[in-house]
Formats: structure tokens, sequence, C-alpha cells
């Protein structure tokens, strides 16, 4: 890890006066421009120290949120929904009261990220900006497409912890378990810039596919900071689940996880539906088929099993992750089901 | 184990000193404790009864360390510091097979604050031109700081030439691979370790077999009325100590000091001797606190030589520690195996014949085989197995935790279960008729009854997509000793005793084992002992690997103990007036044994000493009974260390997560020092075999040979929520083969588990998992549930 600078910034604009660039900019622009000063924006450090260490990342100055009054606080919003600082930790947020009690589905994604030492300094804002976990993107001998290289070294290699929607030309997982929940609880994100401009749009419209852009996962702008995340108050009938499967019972990546908003009406037909899959695509992934075969429907075991299969449809599994079909099959299925028992 | 034994005559017994007959305890407690007689050495201590009747050893005695260790008090290696202390870097090679045509180390060495540079590959040295796998020694630097010596490894130049390499073990088995060696670079060795046969074949990267057996192997299985035949593998695991490898180098003129992390204080000083052309006497290795070793830390290795000669190039110490990678990458692994193993029988069960045909890869070195497993836990009289080394461009394998045995166990293991299927014969019941061991059959008899194998069901029989299943497997090991292994115990004039030897403890209670021993012996408390270990300086201490330290060192440490006892005893019957022999040691005191009120505390009588302390130093004598085999410093005891572990888990057919629910490990050492370290050693080594069986898995991007997941993230160790309810039960199970008659347990208790986990998948879904380790990925595979095409890495 290189020797940098470490400024506590006193408000946003002077954070997003001082951040020259984005760490995705920084990751590119580190071989055309070396020699530029690059000073980069640190929530809690987990991710940006880890890029540091990996020798991905070399700064000259990080650029400290943790002084910045208004950033660590959860607020219920006039609408009834909550206003959650993006420097909010995640143990914090999942021990908060009204997350337990409202959103019960973030709750349990949150608690079941990384190890309690890391959920109690990583911040929600770092969370959702994290970048990808793929060993080829993480080890700085593999100059891949993400990195600005010409290859995506997992499609042809070790593809096992990989995309199997949308996995061309670069077969990464979106990192982030909270991502997942916030998408399919509509969530909205706050971002400000230098100067003191409110950008805001729906998490679910900030992410960056691929298709559009491989070497970033999200559209943050250079001096702009996230600052804030929306959740909207909980329709009525409004029922959620979230599951995750990792290898290991705790401390590990999801292989696959699901999240889970169903609302149904008087007749106990499903009139809303949205079904996110984690760990699946390089974006929170939207199952709109799965979705599309619950909606007008009573949502009953046999039901759920159809729109687990139909969950899987246009899949485009690499050779080592097919496992995957199947366990999406199951945790879908089981969230589904999850999700209406919650409120009978 | 009979009551009566003849007396055995000891084979070193000196002809000029009158041996003498001694009677010992010997059998399993609570089975059937009878006894034995032994010829015993003069100078070897009285028999030392059961540990019901002693009041240290036996005893749960709390680690003398714990306290400081989990305080943080406890001084490592890595805690080493110098005044002028510099720090080393290795450059790696970044390619899996290069010839080096040019390095230019000037611009490195020219900076002011490197002070040595060695350059490992060398162009003109054909031994050292060619490197074999991404992470090898390409030079080292030696700087004032960690970061100057980074900054120093980016400015030596390499002119690398990459040559054709293969990463994948089949293959490198196929006509026309990519050769890894050539004829300078070949290994020698045996594919389980054993001294080599001369003349192993080499085809390609293929070398071996290496041929053992007995009776003819066609003909058991034209015996036969019952084949089983199945193909099993295993993954590489890497060591993963929590303390990396790490050495302090001090090269001064008047001799070399060497504070390392090591198994073996005694053999690294030896290596050095040898490669700096040193007197022994010159060379000093130093280890305090150590976190872990599993194989990896038993000899110098080639960074240890480049610390050494970085300090002697430089006229300082250096300090090297080895980061997570280099740890993955280039510190030894258990190896991968792919077996073929065939079984045959008869119908009552009676094995006619067993083969089995290994192809196992150490990356570029050998030593991929399957150890003794197969061959010499069941009673078969034909047997045959080949074992081949495959070389692929990947980091050296070394032994690791039951070596061989350990993936021979995956494989074998199951057959037997397979076959008891066959036979319609319950697992253990077709155990207790072809193990011919006493020990064993005890061990699954407990292990059955604490496991619940009673209320074992048929595969699949669970509603639900969660099936439940018990399996069992057992373990083999050798009772090692190794000779060089001595001890001195000292009493000074307060009364207070210390036990030095040369001996390490990496984590396995050595230090509280070694108090114990003397402490029984003084009739002290073991806090009362001063342990001082890990020192070259102190009386040559065996290697701390092979399940042997222990064995080899606790009856030396006792016998030594006895003859300062002796000597106290001497001069406390002169002031009691009693003779020697009526005086026995008890709470701190020397009393008269018929007439316990009649006495004199430890110290009243070394106070009375002539000079400041008096001290015994004692070797370790052979076995009583002598040893089964010999060789050089080693030696195997008469008997085999076993151990039986049962797993129960739950195994969830849609997600193909496999949780352990619980283990019964059943295992046996002679006599138990310590039940509560002993425990721990266990649960070490079924939370070891557990994380093999789930979850462990060093993986090769096959494009360029680089290991993908070298660090503690991706390189899937099992946690504290993966840990299952472990029941441990230790057998005392006496021989009369020493004065303390204590054997291994390390190992052993490593070896059964990935074969008991995999017995119990398959118990509770049918479906056999012939492969390392068992991912949802390989389970789903295995149930037929993931898409067509798609491989389990």
């Amino acid at each position: 890890m290189n020797r940098f600078a470490l400024a506590h910034a006193r408000t946003i604009a002077d954070a997003a006066a001082r951040a020259t660039t984005t760490v995705a900019d920084a990751m590119t622009a580190a071989r055309s421009n070396a020699t530029r000063p690059a000073s980069l924006i640190k929530a809690g450090g987990i991710d940006v120290l880890d890029l540091m260490k990996e020798n991905l990342l070399a700064p000259d100055m990080l650029v400290s949120l943790r002084d910045v009054a208004g950033l660590d606080t959860i607020t219920e919003a006039p609408d009834g929904g909550l206003r959650i600082g993006a420097m909010v930790t995640l143990g914090a947020l999942a021990a908060h009261d009204m997350v337990r009690r409202r959103y019960p589905a973030l709750a349990a994604a949150l608690a079941g990220a990384a190890s309690p030492q890391i959920r109690h300094v990583a911040t929600l804002g770092g969370n959702l900006l994290q970048r990808p976990r793929c060993w080829y993107f993480r080890a700085a001998a593999f100059h891949c497409l993400r990195k600005g290289g010409g290859h995506c070294f997992a499609i042809s290699g070790e593809s096992q912890y990989h995309a199997i929607f949308d996995n061309r030309p670069c077969a990464i997982v979106h990192p982030s378990s909270a991502a997942s929940v916030l998408v399919a609880l509509d969530a909205a994100i706050e971002l400000v810039d230098a100067d003191d401009t409110i950008r805001r749009l729906p998490l679910a419209s900030f992410f960056v596919a691929p298709g559009r852009d491989t070497e970033r996962e999200n559209d943050l702008r250079p001096r702009e900071i996230l600052t804030a995340i929306l959740l909207p108050p909980p329709a009525a009938g409004l029922c959620t689940a979230y599951l995750r499967q990792g290898e290991r019972s705790a401390f590990d990546w999801p292989l696959a996880e699901v999240a889970v908003a169903l609302v149904r009406n008087e007749e106990s037909l499903c009139v809303h539906a949205v079904i996110v899959l984690g760990a699946a695509a390089p974006v929170p992934y939207r199952a709109q088929a799965a979705e599309a075969a619950l909606l007008g429907r009573r949502v009953d075991d046999n039901a759920a099993r159809a729109a687990a299969r139909a969950a899987m449809e246009g899949a485009t599994p690499l050779p080592r992750n097919g496992y995957k079909l199947p366990l999406f099959e199951a945790l879908v299925h089981r969230a589904i089901m999850a999700a209406v028992a919650e409120t009978l | 184990m009979t009551d009566e034994v003849t007396p055995e005559v000891a084979p070193d017994v000196a002809p000029d000193v009158a041996p003498r007959v001694e009677t010992f305890a010997a059998g399993i407690v609570g089975v059937k404790l009878g006894t034995v007689a032994r010829q015993i050495a003069p100078d070897e201590p009285p028999p030392l009864p059961p540990n019901d009747q002693l009041s240290v050893i036996g005893q749960p005695v709390p680690r003398v360390d714990g306290r400081a260790k989990v305080t943080g008090a406890m001084r490592f290696t890595v805690d080493v510091a110098m005044p002028g202390m510099l720090h080393a870097r290795i450059l790696r090679s970044p390619l899996p097979h290069a010839r080096v045509r040019r390095v230019d180390s000037s611009a490195a060495a020219r900076l002011p604050w490197v002070r040595a540079v060695i350059v490992v590959a060398r162009p003109d040295d054909p031994a050292h031109a060619v490197l074999r796998y991404v992470g090898a020694p390409v030079a080292a630097v030696a700087a004032v700081s960690p970061g100057a010596a980074e900054e120093a490894l980016r400015l030596i130049h390499v002119d690398y030439a990459p040559q054709p390499f293969i990463a994948d073990m089949d293959a490198a088995r196929a006509p026309g691979a990519p050769s890894v060696h050539d004829a300078i670079s070949l290994p020698a060795g045996h594919p389980s370790g054993w001294p080599a046969p001369q003349d192993l074949p080499v085809a390609g990267n293929v070398r071996g077999p290496a041929i053992s057996g007995r009776g003819d192997i066609a003909t058991g299985f034209a015996q036969a009325e019952v084949i089983v035949e199945g193909e099993y593998r295993t993954e590489v695991q890497t060591h993963c100590c929590l303390e990396p490898h790490a050495i302090v180098a001090d090269w001064r003129a008047d001799g070399l000091t060497v504070h390392m992390s090591t198994q073996f204080t005694a053999g690294v000083r030896a290596e050095l001797a040898e490669a700096f052309n040193l007197p022994l006497s010159r060379v000093r290795v130093v280890v305090g606190g150590m976190g872990g070793g599993f194989g990896s830390k038993s000899s110098l290795g080639t960074y240890g030589y480049l610390a050494v000669a970085l300090s002697r190039a430089a006229g300082l110490p250096v300090r090297l520690v080895l980061d997570r990678e280099e740890e993955q990458t280039d510190a030894g692994n258990r190896p991968a195996t792919w077996q073929t193993v065939r079984i045959g029988a008869r119908r009552d069960g009676t094995l006619t014949a067993l083969s089995v045909v290994s192809y196992g890869t150490a990356g570029v070195a050998v030593g991929a085989g399957i150890g003794n497993f197969a061959e010499q836990t069941y009673v078969c009289p034909n047997f045959r197995a080949m074992q081949h080394d495959v070389f692929i461009n990947a980091g050296p394998g070394c032994a690791m935790r039951g070596p061989g045995n350990t993936p021979g166990a995956f494989a074998l293991e199951q057959a037997i279960d397979d076959l008891a299927e066959r036979l319609a014969l319950d697992p253990i019941a077709l155990r207790d008729r072809i193990d011919a061991s006493p020990v064993r059959r005890e061990e699954r008899r407990i292990g059955a009854a604490r496991i619940g194998w009673g209320q074992r069901h048929a595969p699949g029989a669970d509603p639900g997509p969660v099936k439940r299943g018990i399996g069992m497997a057992q373990s083999l090991w050798m009772a090692n000793v190794h000779l060089n292994a001595a001890c001195a115990v000292r009493i000074v004039r307060d009364g207070s005793v210390t036990v030095m030897s040369g001996i390490q403890d990496i984590g396995t209670g050595t230090r509280t084992v070694l108090a114990q021993t003397v402490a029984e012996v003084f009739g002290l408390r073991a806090e009362d002992i001063v342990v001082r270990i890990g020192d070259t300086d102190f009386p040559a201490g065996p290697p701390s690997y092979g399940s042997r330290a222990t064995a080899s060192i606790t009856p030396p440490a006792r016998t030594a103990a006895w003859h300062v006892l002796r000597q106290l005893c001497s001069e406390a019957a002169r002031m009691l007036n009693v003779g020697a022999d009526d005086l026995i040691a008890r709470e701190g005191r020397l009393i008269v044994r018929d007439d316990p009120a009649r006495g004199l505390a430890l110290a009243e009588v070394a106070a009375r000493l002539r000079t400041e302390g008096i001290g015994a130093v004692a070797a370790r004598s052979d076995d009583y009974g002598g040893f089964r085999r010999r060789m050089g410093d080693a030696a195997l005891a008469q008997q085999d260390l076993g151990g039986v572990q049962f797993a129960a888990v739950a195994v969830d057919t849609e997600t193909g997560i496999v949780r352990v629910e619980r283990v019964v490990a059943v295992q046996d050492c002679g006599r138990p020092i310590n039940p509560l370290l002993l425990e721990s050693q266990v649960q070490g080594g079924v939370l070891m075999g557990l994380s093999y069986a789930l979850f462990e898995n060093r993986i090769l991007d096959q494009a360029t040979g680089r290991m993908v997941n070298p660090n503690l993230e991706q390189y899937k160790l099992a946690g504290a929520a993966d840990s299952p309810e472990i029941d441990v039960v230790i057998l005392e199970n006496y021989q009369g083969q020493s004065a303390t008659d204590a054997y291994g347990i390390a190992e052993p208790a490593n070896i059964a588990t990935a074969p008991a986990i995999a017995n119990a998948v398959y118990n509770a879904i049918g479906v056999r998992p012939r492969s390392l380790p068992m991912t949802p990925a390989a389970i789903l595979h295995l149930l037929g549930k993931s898409p067509a095409g798609s491989r389990v890495s």
C-alpha cells in the first residue's frame, strides 16, 4: 500500500471539492495518467483500503467523510419512509428498530453481511459503491476488461462465483447484498456535488450494466458524494423476504441471494411483485419473468415454484457456475413462501 | 493385550550394566487393563502407574502460556526486533514457466536504503535459470523498511523467456503435454515421502509408479466373490498457519543466531550449519511463541536461506515475513490426488484383494502419494499400490498433517462403505471383521453408541429437501518417536525447578505437557515448573511433526527429573537419617513413605546443595520392548495410532449445502498426559478435516497458472459458524513402552474426518461424494441438478 494523506472534510461540498475523482475512474486512469494526483472519498474505508492493499489504487489523498455532520443518521421522512445517511454503518442499520419492524428483509440482508467487525465499520454508502469481488478484478496481475484491459478472464476461466445473467462482456456479480433488497424496496438515492446541487434517482437506475460501460458499476460522477438512501413507506400489505446462501455459514460472499417484495389484494391475488437476484448479474437483477408469473395469481407453493422456474429464464451460465440455476430456483421459491408466510 | 507378557530384551541396554524387569500397566482402561513385564535399563525411572493414581499427569491442566496468548503478551517471531534490523522481501516469478535471460538488480542495489540484494534466478546457472511456478523466488532484497524493500523489488528488471506450461494434473499426464522438469531439475523422492527407490520411471510429467504390495493381486481378485471399484479425487489444501512463516537472521562474526517460526529448531540448525559451512556450535536457532505449523515449517526453506544470506551480505539482522499470498503459493501444500480403489472380498466380508492406483500432484515437487492407510489398516493378504507423482507448474507441496493417509483414507474408507453396502453388511460390522486392531474395535463401539448409530436410516428417508445422515471412518498413523531428543532438568537452592529442551511448542501445548511431566516427579504443580524451550542452546529437541513431540520428549523429561530427584533424596536421606529409597516426593516435600509426617520441603533440601543447583540431562531411550523399525534418529513404535470418527450431517438437496451437525471423535495416544490439550488437538484436527471436506481448494487459473484465491477471503476455511458440536473421547491405552508411555494425536485426529463426512453425506442422499471439496456446486452436480455441460472446478 502506498503512502497517502488523510484529510477530514467538514461539509459535503468540501468533500466533493477535494475528491478529484471516483474510485472507478482512478483505477482506469492510473495507467494513462499516473502522475496526476488523485484524491478519493473514504467512508468506512473497507473497500478503498482493500483496493490499495491489493495495489489496484494508489491515491495521494483520502478525504474522510467521518466528520461531516448528518451523514450517519436515520430519520423518518414526512411520507413515512426512511432517510438513511450514507455513513450509517451496516451494523447500526441492521439494529435500528424501525428498519427491523418495517423493512425486515433489509435488516436480514445487513445482519448476514461480512462479519460483525466489518459491519461495525462499513457504511451503507460504501457498501453500495464497493467494487466487485471478482478474483481476476481483484488481482493486479490480471489486466481485465473492468480495469481497462481487453479481456474478461472469468468467462473462459474460473467462473464459479460469477454471473449467470448478462455476463457478457464482463461476468462480475454486484457485490452489495443491501443493493438487492433496496432495489426490491424501490429505494432512491441522493447525490450531492461540490455546488451543493442535489441529484435524486431510483437506486435501480444508478447501476451501470457492462453493456453500457464495463469500467464502472454505477453512475457516480467525479466530485459527487452519495449522501443518503431514501426508502419509501412500505405499501399496505407489503410482505418481503431476503434469503442468501453462501458456501460458509458466515463471513462469506453469497453464491445466490434473493429479495422479494409482494403485495396481495383482498382476494389474496398478487398485485405487486418485485423479485431481485443478487450474485446473479453485474447489477442487481430483476427477475421479471418470475414477477409476471406471480402477478394476478394466488401465491401458493405451486405459484412460487412456477415463479422460481421462470426466474431462471434467459440465464446464460458459464462452464463452472451452472449450479447457480438450481440454487437460485430453490432460493426464489423459498423466499416467496417466506414473504407470504410472514404476513399470515 | 494379555495379562502376562514374556519380558523382552531392550535392544540398546549396555551389556555392562544390569537391566531390571518391571511390571507395567497394559491395556485399555475401562475395557481390559492388565500388566506387561518389561526389561528396562537401570537408569530408567520406575513404571508410571495409570493416570488415576497420578496427581498432575492426566489432569486437565490449563495451557501454561494460555494467559500470555490471549492477552497478547506472548512474543512471536514476527515480534522480534533488533537494533539496525533490516526488512527483506522476495521478488517472485509472475509466470508459471520461464527461462530467465537476464536479471538486472543494479538500480535496486544503488538505492541508499537497500543494504543487500541476492539474485536467485541466475541465467548462467542451469540449475537456477528456469522458474517453474508463479511465485518462484527470483531475487531478494534487504532494506531499511518493508516499504523500501518493496520499492527495491520494483527496480529489479528481469527478462523472462516464457516457456510452455501446464497447470492441470489430468492434462499434464497427456502425451505431448509441456514438460515441467528437465533432467537437472527433476526432484527425487517417493510419492508417499519415504526414501526413494533409485529407479522410478519417468514418462513426461509422470514419475512412478512406486509399487508396494504383498501376496498376489491377480489371485486375490480371482478369489473374490464381490468386487467394488471407485475413483476418488482430493484437491490441494494449503497450510494457512495463522502465524506466517517468519525469520529474523542475525549473522555475526562469532556465529549465527536465527529466530524462526519453526517446527524443528535442531533440524534448522543442522541445515544452516551445512548450507553456510558453519560449526553446529556456532549456529543457534530460537523460537518463542508459535502460531501453528502443519508440516510447512519443518525445514529452513528457501526464504529462510535467503534471510540468512542477506544478513551475511549486509552485516545486519534481517527480518523476513511471508505475506498471505506467499503463504498460499510458495509455502507448501497438501497435494491433490486422483485414486482408483479396487477391493475384492468374499461374501462374508473377508478381503481377498486390495489395489490402489494413485496419481497425485505436489506441483513441481514429489510426495503426492497416499501413505500407508490402504496398505495397513485392514487385513488383506493380497495388496498392491501403484503411486505416481505428476508434475505441474504450481508451487511445491510438502508434508501436511497426516500426509498421504489423509487423502488415502478419504478414498479407502468410502470404498469400504461401498463394499459393506454391496455385501448388505453394516459398515461397522464389516470393519469388525476385517480390522485386526483391538483399539479401533473399542473406538468403533464407543463412537457408535455416542453418535446414535442405531438410529441411522436409509438414504433419503427424511421428508422434505433436507436429508440427514450418519457416517464413520477410521484413522491410522504411525506412532513415531525421535531418538535425538533430550531434556535437562535442574533444581536450584530455593527449590525452584526448570526444564530445558530445544523442543518448540507450536501451539500444541508442549510447554504444559513438559511442566506436568516434571511436576509429577517432584510432587509439585505444573505451574511451579519453569519451562524453557525453543532454543538450540538447550539439549536437542525433537521435531514437532509426525505426531512425535510428546512421545519423544516426555520420557526423557521424566527420566531427567527422576535423576535429579534421586540426588535430592540422597541429600535428604542423610538429613533425615533414613534410606534414600524410603523417600517420596509429594506436595513440594520429600517425605518418608511409611511415616508421612516426617519430611523436608524441597527448598530445605535444595538449600543444602553443595553447588547452586543440580541438574540432569536425559535422552530418549528406545521403547521398552524395542521398535518396529528404526531409521537414523527416527523410529516407529510397535503399535499404530488409531482413531475412529463419526459425523452426523444435514444435506440440503435443493441448495447443495452440507452442514456437519455433530462429530464424535474417539482417539488413542497411549497415555493421555493432558485431556484438555488433547481435546483441543482433536477439535483442531476435526475442524481442519471438515474444512478440507467442505471448503478448501487451491484454484489455479488455467490460462495463466496463477492461483486466483491466494488470500483468506477467497480461499475458504471453515469458520466458527461452520463448526459442529465435537464430542471427543480419548482412550487410555497403556503399553508400558517408555517412561511416560505417551504417544501422539495431531495427525490421527485429522485423517478420518473427511471420509466420515463423505460417508455421512452418502447416508443422507444416496449418492457418493467421490471428490473434494463437497461444495454446493459439487453436491448439486452429484444430484444431477446442474444443467448439462456444467463443470465442477
